[in-house]
């Protein structure tokens, strides 16, 4: 071996303690930042973002054709079956859309003279595929395939089906994290919809596992909160939009101050089979500056 | 150069591997930690430093999409990778038993560490329903997938070999 080849290659050999101490503090550092200032790594984002994220759409996309073949096949039987039934149904159904159509007419004069608007159906709504969940087991969030290119901003509110998902905490160009209501470090401040009395609903990982989240700092002095009643996003959360529904009472106790209430909730929406969720566009700063 | 694209390629697939394929055939919830095992596997078969580097842009993509802080998980998966680097004079590639004890091990560590961290800092104090619940289950799940996925890291990490002997003849 001639001795100028040996000497350029001891030249890019650090020592791997040296490494590991610089390395060290550059993670220090990051974190440092993360937690003093907002920046979250924009630029990493972005490009982590269109390397990864097209091999999660194609895996993605891949098993969930596979399960859905699977459970096509599986399916079959029942549908056929179900199909007769339905057919009857539908006729039943048509006669009373009638009476129903007559009765919205109806509703919507009301609605016109009370000046009611619903909410809800208002809000402008985008489709999102989830395409990855978060890697470890400790926390509950996810990434959908839709980013700041498609409008998404942080902040924004995620329902699927009819209840409340999560935030969008994270956007990168084509991707974006979901943070979901289940997590365990997330609280909503949510309010019950026959009472309109306040409550704080926040996850927890523990009583996750049974299916239910926590919820608390209930005062319902009237004591009419039971086991089955509604809960929805309240009009004082600085971020989620109100009326989204979270979930229903499931359990329901007196705090040892004698004065609040706490108790679980079961959520209204299925997370361990989630797979497409509604990202609503609008958010609640803009809602109030707006009007 | 050629080592670098691979095991780059390698952190994306068990990434997008853990995230989607593995999430939908969680048992109770709990899915295996595949980059725990990359990140472990080449720490005792390729050294401290490599083990350390691949555990930091392991942690690093998973801070950038689902962590709290950028940063935190970079930092413990380069240690397990550095720790697990110390094991490469006692390794050899016939024996199975150091690594499943090193990558069990390795994962302990990091979910004790998460644990703690995350969770024991704002006051969820239940530690054993975490421990069985969670930490023992996800052990038990790793290692299942270790026996899978063994095999092919430690044929890759051959052919690395065999290539370096090769260009290192090609100098000689």
């Amino acid at each position: 071996m001639s001795p100028i080849i040996k000497r350029k290659r001891d030249k890019f050999t650090l020592p791997s303690k040296y490494l590991l101490l610089i390395l060290t503090f550059l993670c220090v550092i990051l974190m440092g930042i993360t937690f003093t200032t907002d920046y979250l790594g924009g630029s990493l984002g972005t490009i982590s973002g269109y390397v990864v994220v097209p091999f999660q759409r194609g895996v993605s996309s891949v098993g969930g054709w596979l399960s859905n073949r699977s459970e096509e096949l599986a399916q079959l039987r029942d549908v056929l079956q179900e199909n007769e039934e339905l057919k009857k149904q539908v006729d039943e159904l048509s006669i009373q859309i009638t009476e129903l159509q007559q009765e919205k007419y109806e509703l919507n004069s009301l609605r016109e003279l009370y000046e009611l608007d619903s909410q809800y159906a208002d809000y402008e709504k985008t489709g999102a595929r989830i395409i990855g969940r978060d890697s470890g087991n400790w926390f509950h969030s996810f990434l959908i395939d839709k980013g700041s290119d498609d409008g998404i901003e942080i902040d924004m509110n995620v329902i699927a089906g009819n209840g409340l998902v999560g935030i969008v905490t994270y956007t990168g160009p084509n991707w974006s994290r979901v943070t979901s209501i289940i997590n365990d470090n997330s609280n909503v401040s949510g309010m019950i919809l026959a009472t309109s009395d306040n409550l704080i609903v926040s996850g927890n990982l523990e009583l996750m596992k049974s299916g239910v989240i926590s919820f608390g700092q209930l005062v319902d002095s009237a004591n009419q909160v039971a086991p089955g009643d509604k809960i929805v996003t309240s009009q004082i959360s600085d971020k989620y939009l109100p009326g989204i529904l979270i979930g229903y009472i499931s359990d329901i106790q007196t705090d040892s101050n004698n004065l609040t209430k706490s108790g679980k909730v079961t959520p209204a929406v299925d997370f361990e089979h989630l797979e497409e969720v509604l990202v609503i566009k609008k958010q609640k700063q803009q809602t109030g500056d707006g009007s | 150069m050629r080592k670098n694209i691979t095991i780059g390629l390698m952190i994306i697939i068990c990434f997008t591997l853990q995230n989607v394929l593995f999430r939908s055939i969680t048992f109770g919830g709990i899915g295996p930690n595949l980059m725990v095992v990359l990140t472990s596997s080449f720490g005792f078969m390729r050294g401290k430093k490599n083990g350390m580097i691949i555990g930091f842009f392991s942690g690093l993509f998973m801070d950038i999409f689902f962590g709290s802080a950028l940063g935190l998980y970079a930092l413990i998966y380069m240690y397990i990778g550095y720790t697990n680097g110390a094991f490469h004079k006692i390794f050899y590639p016939q024996d199975i038993k150091l690594p499943l004890i090193l990558i069990a091990g390795s994962d302990l560590a990091l979910n004790l560490i998460t644990y703690c961290l995350l969770f024991l800092l704002r006051g969820r104090f239940h530690f054993v329903f975490y421990l069985s619940n969670i930490i023992l289950p996800e052990i038990v799940y790793t290692i299942a997938v270790t026996i899978i996925l063994y095999p092919i890291i430690l044929l890759i990490n051959k052919t690395f070999d065999q290539t370096e002997k090769r260009s290192d003849q090609k100098f000689v």
